[in-house]
């Protein structure tokens, strides 16, 4: 693979897969854009006009606007930081010799294959319900008044759902990557005289930076478009306490028609997303490097 | 102070016995070398005196201290591992100081123990390097400065050169020597290279399947071999088994050494014709098909003039011949008699 020949032969036969994605991506992007300067509500038949700016300052100087945006931040970073932290100990404990420990790996990675709207529904429905939950029932067994989850810490409970998604993607990501550790590391690190939690923070950790990092990435691309659990269990209230970019989005340009103010908000989404990616890029990426 | 004893020390995997009871003893000061074929269980012992593997049965002490059940940190033995194990992520400074720092030894102390390690291993313009961007015998390096840093009673050095190439290999083998003649702390070395165990050891154990064959100085284990393996694993070239086909007083094989045999063109005890021929320049190993017996290996001067194809004659130097039994045991040699 290492001839001009050779390599002239490979950019054009990914030319075609290649521009394929370009359009894909090119098109629904530019009609957006081009949507999100026009005057364009379904209710409202007749000319579409061009307006400008407008659509862009109804979008951000809506008040949900900046309730949401810092929604999506909590919702990130806590989602985040429990896949990582959990994800890290669990790692840590599948990586353990214990008895059935291939079955104990695949089921943990079980709750990753159960579609969005369904783990959902289940959490919604068997777990934080007020009445019939489960946390309900352990609540009143304790003599303790019933959280209703969804209206009293509704983000919170969509971090949590969200998490227990997510967790096992993490896990299993970092359990690889303990699995490369080299023994011998450990082993020098056991003569060095280090104890449990200088192994975990001086040799563990440190080895496990690039993994972390991928799954910082990885995890933060999908979290930015959490819409499915916001639906089927709070529809993004009480309020806007639950609403993230995406859902605000959906609710402008499919509850209220307008076409051209939803266009603007996928626009500004579009730039947070691409903001966070340079953002994390800069903070952790070189971590990828080498 | 550096002396360990192994008492009657076993190990086994689940059915496999690894290591069948043994005992040895090593000296404080000494330089001794585990050598043997892959698999014999000599790595498997140093990971047990170094407190990496539980001990089936049996006691190790280190310095007169039982020290069996003993953590691996507080043993006070420091370990070279064959793939060096540096902390990858940590600059050299730091790797050496990771020891010192866990056993909270003041900074100004561990920046002049780094200081002096960095001297004796020239590792001075490295400090600030990671071990990525070391070679393999600067991370070899680093690697045993990590140890030495610990002042520890004994050294492990599991088979620390096998990922080196030959011409550095030679190198660290001298500098290893050097360091045990300043540093005079026991050393124990386990390689399966029989140059290596000669050429570095006060004293060698040799291991097959997990039994020691014998523990003496080198040259003691050139001259007086106790047993066939023995005989074959130490010398370089291989020594050269005749089976005896008329048992007589008890020998059923004889061994000589290539360098103990004497080929000539005119006269000698076997007759045969010349096969392969080493040149090596300050010496040549011939391979000659000896019939009946099969091929001898045969070492000669450098300007041994024989080629591909000669009839040759060997004889060997007859005080020079050992006599085996039938279980390989080493009998006494005929001027002994």
């Amino acid at each position: 693979m290492a001839t001009t020949q050779s390599r002239t032969l490979a950019k054009f036969m990914l030319m075609p897969s290649v521009l394929l994605l370009l359009g894909w991506m090119i098109v629904p992007l530019c009609m957006t854009l081009y949507f999100s300067f026009l005057d364009y509500n379904l209710l409202i038949p007749g000319e579409h006009e061009f307006i400008g700016f407008l659509n862009y300052e109804f979008f951000i100087t809506d008040p949900a606007f900046t309730e949401s945006f810092f929604n999506t931040l909590l919702l990130v970073g806590g989602v985040l930081t429990i896949t990582i932290c959990g994800g890290i100990g669990l790692a840590i404990l599948l990586d353990q010799a214990i008895w059935g420990r291939n079955y104990v790996r695949i089921m943990v990675l079980a709750p990753f294959f159960v579609m969005p709207t369904v783990s959902a529904l289940v959490w919604k429905n068997m777990l934080m319900n007020p009445v019939n939950g489960l946390f309900a029932h352990f609540s009143s067994w304790l003599g303790m008044n019933p959280i209703d989850f969804f209206a009293q810490v509704p983000l919170l409970s969509i971090i949590i759902i969200v998490s227990w998604q997510w967790l096992p993607f993490a896990a299993l990501i970092l359990l690889t990557a303990i699995q490369s550790l080299d023994r011998e590391q450990l082993e020098a690190a056991d003569l060095d005289g280090a104890g449990p939690f200088s192994k975990f923070f001086y040799i563990v950790l440190p080895h496990l930076s690039r993994a972390v990092t991928a799954v910082i990435l990885i995890e933060t691309i999908f979290l930015l478009s959490i819409f499915a659990e916001i639906l089927v269990t709070t529809s993004g209230g009480p309020g806007y306490a639950s609403t993230n970019i995406t859902y605000l989005i959906y609710t402008q340009s499919l509850l209220q028609f307008d076409v051209g103010g939803g266009s603007a908000g996928g626009i500004v989404a579009v730039i947070i997303a691409n903001i966070v990616a340079i953002f994390l890029m800069r903070l952790i990426g070189k971590n990828l490097e080498g | 102070m550096g002396s360990i004893t192994l008492k009657q020390v076993t190990k086994s995997f689940g059915d496999v016995n690894v290591i069948k009871p043994l005992d040895l003893d090593i000296k404080d000061g000494e330089f001794i070398v585990f050598v043997g074929p892959s698999g014999c269980g000599k790595s498997t012992l140093l990971r047990m005196i170094a407190g990496l593997e539980d001990t089936t049965s049996g006691n190790i002490e280190i310095d007169g201290q039982d020290a069996t059940d003993t953590p691996p940190a507080k043993r006070g033995l420091a370990m070279v591992f064959q793939s060096y194990a540096l902390y990858p992520h940590m600059t050299v400074r730091n790797n050496i100081a990771f020891p010192l720092k866990r056993a909270k030894v003041a900074p100004a102390e561990i920046e002049q123990k780094i200081a002096s390690a960095a001297k004796i291993l020239n590792l001075g313009d490295y400090l600030d390097r990671k071990p990525g961007q070391l070679s393999g015998g600067q991370r070899q390096r680093v690697a045993i400065g990590r140890a030495i840093v610990r002042q520890p009673s004994a050294f492990l050095f599991d088979e620390p050169l096998s990922n080196l190439d030959a011409s550095l290999r030679v190198n660290m083998r001298l500098e290893i020597s050097e360091l045990h003649k300043s540093l005079a702390t026991t050393m124990i070395y386990v390689t399966h290279d029989q140059v290596e165990a000669m050429t570095m050891a006060d004293r060698i154990a040799v291991f097959n399947a997990g039994v020691i064959e014998q523990v003496g100085t080198p040259l003691e284990l050139y001259q007086n071999p106790v047993n066939r393996f023995v005989a074959g694993f130490i010398g370089s070239p291989k020594m050269n088994f005749i089976d005896i086909p008329t048992a007589n007083d008890g020998a059923h094989s004889i061994g000589v050494r290539p360098e103990h045999i004497k080929i000539s063109n005119d006269e000698g005890m076997w007759a045969g014709n010349v096969g392969v021929v080493e040149h090596l320049g300050s010496e040549t190993f011939l391979h000659v098909h000896v019939e009946k017996i099969g091929t001898l290996t045969v070492k000669s001067d450098g300007d041994c003039p024989f080629t591909y194809g000669d009839k040759v004659f060997l004889s060997a130097a007859q005080n020079k011949i050992l006599r085996f039994d039938k279980t390989g045991l080493t009998l006494p040699s005929l001027t002994e008699i």
